[in-house]
């Protein structure tokens, strides 16, 4: 009994922390650098489906299936996901901020039509299985491989966390929460504003791409449905609910919307009879989006908010400015 | 063949056309990108349907079928119904959530965000009431007319073409010979000068509301009268929608129009010449060639970005 409950916690965490893996990426593209993306789900498929591509065994019904080991799935996923950004980015970033909103959300319905009607690289509505898991040598014993599992997203999401931490504090990182400020000083000071989105919508999108593949390799199996907007709007719950900005919030806001998520799933599955559970799961979602426009009104900071001050030679001055400290959203200037 | 892609595309383009106008409205007037805007779309369905169900039921008589239409008078009372619904639901979200954001001066993309949240509300609270299950408002099967040139089309499809060109024309008469058109559009332009020169900014901004959703109920009701009625109808529909009112030019209203006659057409060519499951793209590849070659749209001023 509690070997099964410890399998399922380590199931549970290792699918929250891929989530946090999306989340991260989501927040270099708006929490620190104010980019709006509503096609999360896209770049996450377009991870996922470029891994197995690359990782699964060679199929005669269909392209691909290239055998290769799984590292080499994730880098292929980073690669092509931040490819993709990069392109929506170049497309959109002159343009009005809400441009590239639409332009993602675009993205996100082309990928979901090609996933589903290129049946001869997609797999078609049925998707792909036998992605490679890794730790197959533990399949035997279920908690082992959970756990195993479970130790190596972790490893991905610290490594992640502390890689973005040091960047968001480089003069890198200052740049971006400088542009999103105030693009027009940052501009005057010599800075390319539009290189830096386009180069921070890249780096989000390749991450969001790894969170796909770690995602895929750990079911081992992907089909269009797991890629539709739904996924796109569990993400930006868990962004706003932890603290956009903030990278511990990401991964804080991750966990604790999908143990929200799961909770309220299980309590709706006992309390509606059968017949009605496909409805009750469309209330579940309803619920998120009053949520996120309840956390928008009233506490748009989140439960963890923004560090305002992330270069280490301004340590001393946060409760000196009290303008540094105010309680407003990430903002970028009207374009 | 051609010329039966012609036909639907332009009955296609009429309900795209409808929604575009009103995305094109509160994006120029409100400035931002309103992602609930394809949930007035099915929120006004689902009104006009239960509407006529009632009508319908209340008096026989009602829905008896007038002329060589499908439905009859209990749709028209109904559509007016409905019209008068989303309105009111548009205002009620808009003095719940966009309202208050407004006044608290929030940046254009919360208030997208926002619009995001409310739609995510709005479609899955309608799946929850409705189920996801098709509905009809009738079951009858309409004969096809033959018109010249070996076009098939139904009196219904007709008469969306013809509703959707005509609202068309007289909003944009609405806009530029009415005081309040002209208030409107001057809100547009600057809505600080508009607001020091007198215009009451707080009625425009409920008057462009009450459009946006009305316009989008009529679009929801042809939607549903010519194919289904789903909770999905909208979310389908919001892309062709943001790409018609890109093409057109954003604050154009025969822009908007015309631009989702395009949008149609090329969804109803790609049926023909690439497949139906490619139709969804289409919007996507219009997009892109907008954002590519013309970002201002066909009839947009090149706006200070």
């Amino acid at each position: 009994m509690i070997l099964d409950l410890a399998a399922y916690l380590a199931f549970f965490l290792t699918v929250a922390l891929s989530y946090a893996v999306i989340t991260l990426g989501l927040n270099v593209q708006w929490g620190q650098t104010g980019l709006f993306n509503v096609g999360v789900a896209g770049f996450v498929a377009v991870g996922a489906y470029a891994s197995a591509l690359l990782t699964t065994p060679d199929a005669p019904d269909r392209f691909g299936g290239f055998g290769l080991p799984i590292i080499v799935g994730w880098a292929g996923a980073m690669l092509a996901a931040g490819l993709v950004s990069l392109a929506v980015g170049a497309l959109t970033m002159r343009l009005r901020s809400d441009y590239l909103a639409i332009a993602t959300f675009g993205v996100a319905v082309v990928v979901q039509l090609c996933a589903l009607n290129l049946q001869t690289v997609t797999g078609g509505p049925f998707g792909i299985g036998f992605i490679p898991r890794p730790f197959t040598s533990f399949a035997g014993d279920p908690l082992l491989f959970s756990l195993a599992n479970l130790a190596l997203l972790a490893l991905v999401v610290l490594a992640l966390y502390l890689f973005l931490e040091r960047l968001l504090s480089s003069p890198w990182g200052r740049v971006l929460r400088a542009i999103r400020e105030d693009e027009a000083a940052a501009t005057a000071l010599g800075k390319p504003a539009l290189r830096f989105r386009l180069q921070a919508f890249a780096l989000g999108g390749a991450i969001m791409g790894l969170a796909g593949a770690a995602q895929a390799h750990f079911i081992g199996f992907i089909a269009p449905d797991n890629y539709l907007p739904t996924l796109t709007f569990q993400v930006w719950a868990m962004l706003i609910v932890g603290g956009s900005g903030n990278n511990r919030g990401a991964i804080l806001g991750a966990v604790v919307v999908w143990a929200l998520w799961a909770l309220s799933g299980s309590v709706i599955g006992s309390v509606f009879p059968a017949g009605w559970q496909a409805r009750a799961a469309a209330l579940q979602i309803a619920l998120i989006g009053v949520g996120l426009c309840a956390i928008l009104l009233w506490r748009p900071r989140g439960i963890l908010g923004e560090r305002r001050i992330v270069s280490r030679h301004l340590v001393t001055a946060p409760k000196a400015n009290p303008s540094l400290v105010n309680n407003t959203p990430p903002e970028i200037p009207h374009a | 063949m051609i010329a039966q892609a012609l036909l639907d595309g332009l009955v296609n383009g009429a309900v795209i056309g409808l929604g575009a106008v009103g995305v094109t409205l509160t994006y120029s007037i409100l400035r931002f990108a309103n992602f609930a805007h394809g949930e007035l779309v099915s929120w006004g369905a689902y009104f006009a349907f239960l509407l006529n169900l009632a009508l319908g039921s209340a008096l026989l008589s009602l829905g008896a079928p007038i002329g060589p239409f499908s439905f009859g008078w209990s749709l028209p009372i109904a559509l007016v119904g409905a019209v008068l619904l989303s309105a009111t639901l548009a205002l009620l979200v808009d003095w719940l959530l966009f309202g208050p954001l407004r006044r608290k001066g929030s940046a254009v993309i919360i208030l997208v965000m926002a619009s995001f949240g409310a739609a995510l509300a709005l479609r899955n609270l309608l799946e929850f009431l409705f189920s996801s299950a098709p509905l009809y408002f009738t079951n009858a099967l309409q004969i096809a007319m033959r018109l010249p040139g070996g076009i098939r089309a139904t009196p219904d499809q007709l008469l969306a073409i013809g509703i959707g060109l005509g609202l068309a024309v007289a909003l944009h008469l609405f806009l530029t010979r009415t005081p309040t058109g002209r208030a409107m559009r001057a809100v547009a332009e600057n809505p600080q000068l508009a607001g020091v020169a007198g215009i009451d900014v707080r009625r425009i901004v409920r008057t462009v509301w009450v459009l946006g959703a009305g316009l989008a109920a009529v679009a929801g009701t042809f939607s549903g009268l010519l194919v289904q009625i789903r909770p999905q109808m909208g979310l389908d529909l919001l892309l062709p929608l943001f790409a018609a009112a890109i093409l057109g030019g954003i604050g154009s209203v025969p822009g908007a129009m015309i631009a989702g006659l395009i949008v149609g057409l090329g969804e109803a060519f790609a049926v023909r010449l690439v497949g139906a499951e490619w139709r969804a793209g289409v919007a996507f590849v219009v997009l892109v060639a907008v954002l590519l070659l013309r970002p201002q749209g066909l009839f947009g001023a090149r706006r200070a970005a």
